[in-house]
């Protein structure tokens, strides 16, 4: 059987070329790029490339790259780092719906002192900007919220938070895993002090990814050994995972059009379907500010693990928001802040899509949704029939 | 993804007995579209009091419908008594064991059961409802709920008792209620308090620690899941100083949160003798 790949904001297939780039690091090219000697130095040479890479997709300063072992790395070294740097002021500005990689690391610093306010969000998932300027202060050490949402995809105003925050002068972090690669960015005149991307969201590999710092702002390291990154990020660099993530941002640049053009239509086209096909559901999240690649589709009176499930039977991945798929006990912390009823959350379905979607298989997944729809619904206590 | 049995997809896949039974005998319904799951049972007996059908339907994840098509199949022809002495352990054995974090599913299935025999006894009139004292108010579970897991399936720690019943599972408030409960369930000190309470004299040091931990172990999450918090501001001798942001500030139940939850707490870990009070010069 066929896999059909819609779970994209999970995680993305390694590009073919991103693949080819990686592969002479681990045998062949094997040195450190720190040694004195032109077999690592060839090595270095290679990772100051991917800098270049990274910067060029983000429109910034190559110096202004510290690569991570992911997106989670990034939010810790940028929330904490940022804390650090400025032990006086004690307050932490973030939202309800952002990733767990920032979420529980706020909740933990909560638990050590911290004042943390998290932004609440409408029915669109969209934060009020007057909440944010109402709690910004001079205690206020650090905002961070999300470029885009993973679960609805929702794109955030960054260019207004940020000009706010700076009118405050308060250093500005956001996670970008989900926006970087699909949306274009151009950092070098933007109010953002800090960014997260993550490799394996943009067709590279796991266990690499960027934190931006802005030049000038001050951040204490995360983790302390070498000299590497600058001092910024001490340990031995994941090489073929700079390499290979350089590689990808280069990709990325290349098809962002494409993202934007086809893969939007894609989306468009399966959600439209699916609205038409199945009664009772509905789209969580703004739909004018949103990720090309997104949707996010709440079925009533049926369960998304369930959905899931039979999805499977026919190849097809995705992901759900609701409280078994995940194995905790309630729904998405993010369709529950938007006020989405638990009846709708419980059922609610997230499609992913990537430039390696093709129009027959969206085609397949509008012929296979209705009927997963209405065999889980002849089962349900909540439909008459 | 879960590691499900063979037998939970194919009782996923192709259900048996779905449906319900035309002018039943006994309907027993469970669960809500909140919780995330429901099941609807309906059966109709013959002239021997033997169950001649059974139907079931289910709003829920995979094992939820597989436990619910197993039970089905499991009181097919049993007297009503018979399926009584069915347990959740028998419908989790029958498929082959469940994921420990899905063994409500096989819960949900007896309590169905019971609720559809009870609504036969009573002469179609009971439906089913909550026994016993409310421990875990997110999903409603009982004391009596909890005992009965955890007597039927040998259960000894708290995050069992989240798999098989959701209790505590939500703002996680009731874990000190759940673990006496399982204590005195199984007459042992099978899960030991977090923070016993010391003998000797605390020093000042460690009493704000443990106050701290107190307040963020079993009292922040509470508030919070109401969208309140709570903050310490000064530690006094016996007297603790705290501040209540968000809901909990212009809450009208404040001092009753206060006086009921905040210095029952702390006096619970930390010592019998603690006054709570609210600072008013605290910052907003």
């Amino acid at each position: 059987m066929k896999t059909i790949y819609l779970d994209n904001n999970a995680t993305t297939r390694v590009a073919d070329e991103v693949f080819a780039e990686m592969q002479p690091l681990f045998c062949e090219f094997y040195g450190n790029p720190s040694s004195m000697h032109s077999f690592g130095g060839r090595v270095e040479k290679k990772i100051i490339q991917a800098r270049h890479q990274a910067a060029a997709l983000l429109g910034c300063e190559p110096a202004e790259i510290v690569f991570t072992s992911g997106g989670t790395e990034s939010d810790n070294a940028a929330i904490k780092g940022i804390l650090a740097a400025n032990p006086a002021k004690r307050k932490i500005i973030t939202t309800r719906v952002e990733h767990p990689a920032v979420l529980t690391t706020c909740r933990e610093l909560e638990r050590h002192g911290y004042i943390v306010y998290e932004l609440a969000v409408d029915s669109r998932g969209q934060i009020d900007i007057d909440e944010l300027r109402r709690n910004l202060d001079d205690n206020t050490a650090v905002v961070s919220i999300m470029w885009a949402n993973n679960e609805t995809g929702v794109i955030f105003p960054i260019e207004q938070i940020g000009g706010l925050c700076r009118s405050y002068g308060v250093p500005f972090h956001s996670d970008a895993v989900q926006a970087v690669g699909k949306i274009p960015f151009n950092l070098s005149n933007f109010p953002v002090d800090m960014i997260s991307l993550s490799g394996h969201k943009l067709h590279g590999p796991k266990g690499v990814g960027v934190l931006y710092v802005r030049k000038g702002t001050k951040i204490v390291p995360f983790m302390f050994g070498g000299h590497q990154e600058s001092g910024r990020r001490a340990g031995t660099e994941n090489v073929p995972g700079i390499v290979g993530l350089g590689k990808a941002c280069e990709l990325a640049m290349k098809n962002m059009q494409h993202e934007n053009s086809r893969v939007k239509l894609l989306r468009d086209k399966l959600e439209n379907a699916i609205l038409k096909t199945c009664p009772n559901a509905t789209i969580n999240g703004d739909k004018v500010n949103r990720l090309p690649n997104t949707t996010n589709i709440s079925f009533e009176f049926i369960e998304g693990e369930a959905i899931l499930m039979l999805l499977d039977q026919y190849g097809i991945c995705a992901s759900s928001g609701s409280a078994c798929s995940s194995g905790s006990l309630e729904p998405s912390h993010v369709l529950r802040a938007m006020g989405v009823p638990f009846t709708a959350a419980h059922g609610s379905i997230r499609f992913s899509l990537s430039i390696y979607n093709t129009e027959q298989e969206i085609d397949f997944v509008i012929e296979k949704m209705p009927i997963i729809v209405n065999r889980l619904r002849q089962l349900s206590p909540f439909v008459k029939v | 993804m879960w590691d499900y049995t063979d037998k939970v997809k194919d009782h996923f896949l192709n259900p048996r007995n779905v449906g319900e039974v035309e002018n039943p005998d006994g309907i027993g319904e469970v669960g809500s579209l909140a919780c995330g799951d429901a099941l609807k049972l309906t059966f109709k007996l013959d002239s021997n009091g033997r169950i001649a059908d059974v139907k079931f339907k289910t709003f829920g994840c995979a094992s939820a419908i597989a436990s619910s098509s197993v039970l089905t199949e499991i009181i097919k022809g049993k007297t009503l008594d018979e399926a009584l002495n069915v347990t959740n352990r028998d419908i989790a054995d029958y498929l082959g064991g469940l994921p420990e974090q899905k063994m409500h599913c096989s819960v949900m299935g007896r309590e169905a059961l019971e609720a559809a025999v009870e609504n036969y006894r009573t002469g179609g009139k009971k439906m089913h409802q909550l026994e016993g004292k409310v421990i875990c108010t997110c999903f409603g579970v009982t004391d009596r709920e909890i005992e009965r897991v955890v007597r039927e399936n040998n259960l000894t720690t708290v995050e069992q008792v989240t798999h098989y019943t959701k209790a505590g599972g939500g703002c996680q408030g009731c874990h000190g209620e759940i673990r006496k409960i399982i204590e005195k369930t199984i007459g042992q000190k099978a899960a030991a308090m977090p923070s016993v309470q010391p003998k000797r004299k605390l020093t000042n040091i460690e009493k704000i620690k443990l106050i701290e931990e107190t307040i963020n172990e079993h009292i922040r999450p509470a508030l919070k899941a109401d969208g309140g918090n709570i903050e310490l501001i000064d530690v006094e001798g016996n007297k603790v100083i705290v501040a209540f942001r968000g809901m909990c500030a212009s809450c009208r139940l404040a001092e009753f949160t206060m006086k009921d939850v905040v210095e029952a707490k702390l006096r619970e870990y930390v010592s019998g003798d603690i006054i709570v009070v609210e600072g008013k010069n605290a910052e907003s």
